[in-house]
């Protein structure tokens, strides 16, 4: 039971920091449509940019130059690459940011190499014990800063005008262009908060019980994929829960993985596209997807 | 060339150049030119270029499939990579040797193919309950799920992939002809592993490119292009949306697979780590960077990418800014080459769409704006005044 509760703890924080990392991309897919495959690339260079400020600014500054810096790169990227784009496909588009986060991601790895930065965070490997339950300092910190970053957001998306202009112009362009939002605005918007949000993410990714951040972090930004496509990929709710269930997901089957031995090494890593799976046959808009219906 | 071409006269040697002459007699000759020299290339080129020629045979046979369910269907697959590690690993279990440690059924080599590319088949159309129901780019996000299953099972399925080491591929054999290394003299040439297969890969691509046109040219390309255009549309005029995406996933997961078996050829050994998400995204790239939508394009794409890293390494020393692998200093090979075709793919996107095989048409199209131009602005020189 105890080891169910801690596995169920590091799998809600894990989840809470998968969570950040779908919501941003689902937030750029609400305003722009675009399935954004570069976010990956986003993370790491926010991490990156963090890492390598922290040796003269200090952690706190370091993190916020990671977060201001991914999100520089998310508008420079929104206006430099998809405004640029006159056709109408999105899945072209798509397959552009899938370009992008090649060329992106050999620059980071070149730069990083083989090197493993270690954030100098304030909770190092620290554990908290309540009651039974011994968890990382670090899932707690997770969990709480996801927590306050996802609740500051959709209180901004609920009360704010450019929360107001944001979902206006998620619900129709070209009505919110008429009614005087400036859809270029939303957009860079959106792909700023996309890339603060990677960067949080990447912060909580790296530090313990990881080793640290190196050039293969990005790749954790491949499982916010299915956490957004599990909870509907319009869905800011949907993001919220899908990245819990990624979580939870993965955390269970590496922590029972001795149980689920039959299945072969390494089911935390492929649980979460298997639930994935299940949740597209039976639901194929997600679980808070908003389903396509078309008046013809 | 206005009199109409026929067989009678190219009989006299006036009739036959005048063919030649003609657009649709160039054409021909083109063809036919390039046909000789892709024949003959196995008598002069190296075996280092044979071998990537090979490789990127098999990255056009693979991106050909890729091209009809993304260009002409607009559904997005991450997935291709698994199955080309199903064909591969396919005709390795089929062919395989059944005395051997890992599962083989000793079949002979040419029913393994088949059966390795209907196994990739069998596979896409297990998929297909998601693959006909989503699309665009969120079928992209789902087939990543392929990648990630497909890469679990490989590592862990030790009987039939051999794990991580991976295995080695059977030789192929036909009618008695052997493809191995054992040395043949053809026209003095000594023939090798690589100058057989060189054919084997020329007649599965001609086939594959052959058999998509076919496809797109009829009824179900049509349809195909009707679904990326406008789905509703398509429903309505009667073409049955889902079960086209399906059929046309099947299809694509076969293109795939017979592209695994070939890769599987060339390499002689399989390896699980190959069959990432890196394979896969080289596959998208090479179908934008080609051209959405054309077999043409598909395969000048997939040449272009496959053969990039190639040419870089054998240049290595010539190029400025790449260097050697492992020497420090500049970009690896394999880096300049992920460098230059991710931003091949956000250009082509950008400045060119249609790919690199509509080049020769925005060009002309340009020269013939330019000439127009020009010949207006003189004229307005002309105006009396």
């Amino acid at each position: 039971m105890t080891t169910f509760l801690e596995l169920l703890l590091v799998g809600v924080s894990l989840g809470s920091v998968y969570a950040l990392i779908a919501l941003g991309f689902v937030i750029i897919f609400k305003s722009t449509e675009v399935v954004n495959f570069a976010h990956a690339s986003l993370l790491l260079a926010g991490g990156y940019f963090a890492v390598v400020a922290q040796d003269t600014v200090g952690f706190w500054g370091g993190l916020l130059v990671g977060i201001a810096g991914a999100a520089a790169l998310g508008v420079a990227l929104e206006y430099l690459v998809i405004r640029r784009y006159r056709g109408h496909d999105h899945s072209v588009l798509a397959i552009v940011t899938i370009g992008v986060d090649i060329f992106l991601l050999t620059e980071l790895a070149r730069r990083i190499g083989p090197r493993i930065f270690s954030y100098g965070d304030p909770w190092g490997n620290q554990m908290v014990t309540i009651g039974s339950l011994t968890v990382p300092q670090t899932r707690f910190a997770a969990l709480v800063t996801a927590a306050a970053l996802i609740g500051l957001f959709l209180l901004a998306f609920r009360y704010t005008s450019w929360g107001v202009a944001m979902r206006a112009a998620a619900e129709n362009r070209e009505t919110a262009a008429l009614m005087g939002v400036r859809l270029g605005v939303v957009s860079a918007s959106a792909w700023a908060v996309a890339g603060a949000l990677a960067a949080v993410a990447a912060l909580f990714l790296s530090i313990f019980p990881t080793a640290g951040l190196d050039r293969d972090t990005g790749e954790v930004a491949l499982k916010a994929f299915p956490a957004a496509i599990i909870g509907g990929l319009d869905s800011t709710t949907g993001a919220l829960v899908g990245g819990l269930i990624v979580g939870i997901t993965e955390a269970m089957a590496t922590g029972y993985s001795s149980e689920l031995s039959f299945m072969g090494n390494g089911v935390g890593e492929m649980a979460p596209y298997l639930v994935m799976i299940l949740v597209l046959l039976a639901r194929p808009a997600g679980l808070f997807g908003t389903r396509e219906l078309s008046r013809v | 060339m206005s009199e109409p071409m026929t067989l009678s006269s190219l009989r006299s040697p006036q009739g036959l150049v005048a063919y030649l002459r003609s657009p649709q007699g160039m054409k021909a000759a083109a063809w036919l030119g390039l046909s000789v020299l892709l024949l003959i290339l196995p008598f002069y080129l190296e075996r280092f270029w044979l071998q990537a020629g090979l490789f990127a045979m098999a990255a056009a046979i693979g991106a050909i499939g890729l091209n009809l369910l993304t260009g002409s269907t607009g559904q997005l697959s991450l997935g291709h990579a698994f199955f080309l590690a199903l064909g591969a690993y396919g005709y390795c279990v089929f062919a395989g040797d059944p005395d051997s440690q890992l599962v083989g059924w000793g079949l002979p080599p040419l029913v393994a193919i088949v059966m390795a590319v209907l196994l990739a088949g069998a596979a896409g159309g297990l998929f297909s309950p998601i693959a006909g129901r989503l699309r665009g780019a969120y079928l992209g996000i789902a087939t990543l799920a392929l990648i990630f299953i497909g890469q679990h099972v490989l590592f862990n399925a030790h009987d039939l992939t051999g794990g991580y080491n991976g295995r080695s591929v059977p030789t192929l054999e036909v009618f008695g002809l052997s493809f191995d290394n054992t040395r043949v003299l053809v026209g003095g040439v000594p023939f090798q592993a690589m100058e057989k297969l060189w054919y084997v890969g020329l007649v599965m691509l001609a086939l594959g490119a052959l058999f998509a046109r076919g496809v797109l040219a009829g009824r179900p390309g049509r349809a195909m292009n009707a679904i990326r255009d406008h789905r509703i549309a398509a429903g309505v005029m009667g073409v049955p949306v889902a079960r086209y995406r399906g059929w046309v996933f099947v299809l694509s997961s076969m293109y795939a697979g017979l592209a695994g078996v070939l890769l599987a050829l060339v390499f002689q050994r399989t390896v699980p780590s190959y069959f990432g998400i890196i394979l896969a995204l080289e596959y998208l790239a090479m179908i934008v960077i080609g051209g959405l939508g054309s077999v043409g394009g598909a395969m000048l794409g997939a040449f272009f990418v496959s053969l990039l890293p190639q040419v870089l390494t054998k240049y290595s020393e010539a190029l400025p800014l790449v260097s050697q692998p492992g020497t420090g200093g500049g970009l690896a090979p394999g880096e300049a080459s992920r460098y230059l075709y991710g931003a091949a793919v956000v250009t082509a996107v950008l400045f060119l769409p249609g790919g690199l095989v509509r080049l020769p048409a925005v060009l002309r199209a340009r020269r013939a704006a330019r000439i127009k131009a020009r010949a207006e602005s003189s004229r307005n020189m002309e105006v009396p005044t």
